[in-house]
């Protein structure tokens, strides 16, 4: 690994300014960042640790929304948000393991926005909203693509906004060896209509499958999808399953999704 | 370099570190602490884990300069006072829960980290959380059957083959 400055701010103010100079770079829980700085992948020559700040940490309810400081940990939101959206809680729970939820955070998990990541499908399926160090990200318009997101250079993720579902669940199909989803769904149940996110599938990242989530909206139980069929087209093709596999894991996995909400 | 503070099993240590210094780093090549071991340096397979502040984390994949001010424990803090073994690590060697060893430190680190959350757990539960810790040789049942007797649970009927 390259080596750099390390720095760690106490404010949101100080991170911005810092994350300014020329290679800087944000550091959150490291559980991927420090993977890729080992490979050279990534060589930030200023980094720029989010943990630190205390405004960016913790899980708090704000009437029918839960918001969720970035720098907060999975095991952290798996404690702290079982009570408001157990689904989210458990979605947490279920990353990776123990040690890597003591050091991973929400912020890293969305800013890094793996193909095959849990939290993109809980933000995108929850109709969630990112609050950066600029702007708020609807959660329809901060995903673009493998590892993309609606990010600018230098901007941070402060926290994330979830309406609070009437009910919902995720269902991860889990590839065993890394421990992400090969496919895995995250429905939730609104006043407005159902939303159904699907991570691990896609060859773009994160989508939202809409015919699951007509029917679902139509009648939420697990049947309402029997008569659907999923297109492999734009799915991915790896080592652990074809477009056409992963296409009936879609199905699969938001029914179980259903059934555990 | 930078001065790093930090207590380690209750001992306050320092050190100059760079940036890119690992915990795990620091701790064998820094203070000589070379019971926590590394296996894949990618954090997979939880040789490496330690406690930061009571949590386990895998000390290969945390910066020294991270944790400044922190309370960390390795399993050189596993032993009782007068050097003997400590309640985990005599039932490791009583259920035979090690071959080679290399896995151990973390196995250890790891198991006492869930009783400290979860003083009697299930045979499932034990084998949840030592997910993230990988052992080539033991075939596991032995690990899972000496964290249950530590926890105080009979494990006579747990398997054994
Ligand atoms: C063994 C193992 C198993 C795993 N299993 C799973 C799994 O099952 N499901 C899953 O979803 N994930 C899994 N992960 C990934 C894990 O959840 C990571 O913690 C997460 O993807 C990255 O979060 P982090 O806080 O560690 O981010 P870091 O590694 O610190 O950063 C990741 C990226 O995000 C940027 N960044 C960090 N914080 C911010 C911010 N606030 N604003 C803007 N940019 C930011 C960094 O610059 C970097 O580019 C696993 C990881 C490991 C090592
Ligand atoms: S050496 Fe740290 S997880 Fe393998
Ligand atoms: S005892 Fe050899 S790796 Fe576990």
């Amino acid at each position: 690994m390259h080596n750099f400055e390390f720095v760690k701010p106490s404010t949101i103010a100080e991170a911005v300014k810092a994350l300014a100079r020329e290679d800087a770079q944000a550091l959150s829980g490291g559980q991927t960042l420090m993977p890729t700085m080992k490979q050279r992948l990534a060589a930030p020559a200023v980094l720029v640790s989010l943990t630190g700040i205390p405004e960016m940490r913790g899980v708090c309810r704000n009437g029918d929304a839960l918001e969720i400081g970035a720098a907060t940990t999975h095991a952290e939101v798996a404690r702290e948000a079982a009570a408001a959206y157990p689904a989210l809680a458990g979605l947490a729970g279920g990353i990776g393991d123990p040690a890597v939820r003591n050091l991973g955070t929400i912020g890293g998990s969305l800013a890094n926005n793996d193909p095959a990541a849990c939290y993109p499908a809980a933000v995108l399926g929850s109709g969630a909203t990112v609050v950066t160090s600029k702007r708020e990200i609807a959660a329809d318009d901060f995903f673009q693509g493998l590892f993309s997101t609606a990010l600018e250079e230098g901007e941070i993720i402060i926290s994330v906004r979830f309406p609070i579902p009437e009910r919902a669940g995720y269902a991860k199909f889990e590839q065993p060896a890394s421990r992400f989803a090969l496919t895995g769904a995250f429905v939730a149940k609104y006043a407005s209509g159902v939303r159904v996110a699907i991570t691990g599938a896609g060859q773009d990242g994160v989508f939202r499958w809409s015919d699951g989530e007509r029917a679902l909206s139509a009648s939420y139980a697990a049947d309402a999808l029997s008569g659907l069929s999923v297109s492999p087209d734009g799915l991915m093709a790896d080592l652990h399953g074809t477009p056409a596999y992963r296409a009936n894991l879609v199905k699969v996995m938001t029914q179980r999704a259903v059934r555990a909400s | 370099m930078t001065k790093v503070t930090m207590t380690v099993n209750g001992k306050a240590v320092s050190g100059e570190v760079e940036g890119r210094t690992l915990l795990v780093q620091f701790l064998r090549e820094g203070l000589g602490l070379t019971g926590t071991h590394v296996g894949c340096d990618t954090s997979q397979c939880g040789a490496c884990v330690v406690h930061v502040d009571g949590k386990a984390v895998k000390s290969c994949t945390v910066f020294a300069l991270d944790v400044e001010g922190a309370s960390v424990r390795t399993i050189e803090g596993m032993a009782n006072a007068d050097g003997s073994l400590g309640t985990l690590q005599q039932a490791f060697q009583d259920h035979h829960g090690l071959q080679c060893g290399f896995c151990t430190p973390g196995m250890v680190m790891t198991s006492a980290a869930l009783l400290a959350e979860n003083p009697k757990p299930t045979e499932a539960e034990v084998r949840d959380y030592l997910e993230g810790n990988i052992c080539r040789c033991t075939g596991y049942h032995n690990i899972v059957k000496a964290v249950l007797a530590a926890s105080g649970q009979d494990v006579s009927a747990v398997a054994a083959e």
